[in-house]
């Protein structure tokens, strides 16, 4: 397979061999999140005895991240505020029945994934099955094998690249969405999102799959070196 | 393994996921097809792309409602 394209590149075999070694150490953004500071569990400790600044203190840590979440998951901003605000309504009033298992940031993403996943499912009835098993393999097979050269993305100014990548987020199935959301922006390891969304790892395994090389298709229609920018 | 069998574990492989065993035969396939190397660092880069092209902003109005909820909360628990 991919003989045309395999007689074009023989030149460029050196180079990917030279950067297999950089591609086989597990992604930096795989690492625990950053956002998750080591004052989080004092802080909840607080507000679960009932100090408000406490609570607003978490508030503002992550209504940035959680009001992204759900408006990539929702695709609706009117949905995104209301699934942000009753996730933080919802996890002040169960405070009490947060044991510390989990992280509170992993605890307050699936309230939030929650919420808005209602949201969608209200506008989309029928639509938003996650548990689904994924049929077929032959889609994974990728189409766009262009090469797109060195740093590809300062070909672009950020504002492009955030439009591109919205445009994308937005169509992607909801299946596939969410659960790249989850790993990918919003950096929950494959049990953190099983968790969260109530579906097995190989399912999440699976739709991150899909979702990424869906990813890599759509970037490709940009990133390739023969698109004049 | 085939480019096929590299392709459905690729996501695995960028995750650091896969056994040992699976990983070796995945990268003696990378060493010879350049295709799927280049597949393999584009799904790579596309990753990063989608996590730093994610603006994290909260509209002024957003923020002030949603403050403004969680006192009215806190003060209906109070009272």
């Amino acid at each position: 397979m991919f003989s045309a394209i395999v007689m074009s590149q023989k030149d460029l075999l050196p180079r990917w061999r030279g950067v297999l070694e950089t591609l086989s150490t597990p992604n930096p953004h795989r690492l625990p999140s950053s956002i998750v500071r080591d004052d989080e569990q004092s802080l909840v400790s607080a507000a679960k005895k009932g100090d408000a600044r406490a609570f607003e203190e978490l508030v503002s840590r992550y209504e940035r991240k959680i009001f992204r979440l759900t408006s990539n998951i929702t695709g609706n901003h009117e949905d995104a505020e209301d699934a942000m605000q009753e996730a933080f309504l919802k996890a002040y009033s169960h405070l009490d029945s947060f044991q510390g298992a989990s992280r509170f940031y992993t605890w307050l993403v699936r309230i939030a994934a929650n919420e808005a996943l209602m949201r969608l499912r209200r506008r989309r009835p029928g639509m938003v099955s996650l548990d689904e098993p994924i049929q077929g393999e032959t889609d994974l097979m990728p189409r766009e094998l262009e090469d797109w050269g060195a740093n590809p993305e300062q070909r672009y100014a950020q504002s492009e690249l955030e439009e591109i990548l919205s445009e994308f987020v937005d169509k992607l199935e909801p299946e596939y969405r969410i659960v790249l959301v989850l790993r990918d922006v919003e950096e929950l390891s494959a049990e953190e999102t099983s968790e969260a969304l109530g579906i097995s790892i190989s399912a999440v395994k699976s739709r991150l799959l899909r979702g990424r090389l869906k990813l890599r298709e759509k970037l490709s229609r940009y990133l390739r070196l023969d698109v004049p920018n | 393994m085939n480019c096929k069998g590299v392709i459905r574990e690729i996501s695995n492989y960028i995750d650091g996921e896969l056994d040992p065993a699976v990983k070796q035969e995945l990268e003696r396939h990378l060493s010879h097809c350049e295709d799927c190397t280049m597949i393999l660092d584009q799904t790579r880069k596309s990753i990063e792309i989608l996590c730093d092209a994610q603006p994290v902003e909260l509209p002024r109005d957003v923020h002030d409602r949603l403050h403004q909820a969680i006192r009215e909360k806190f003060s209906r628990r109070t009272n």
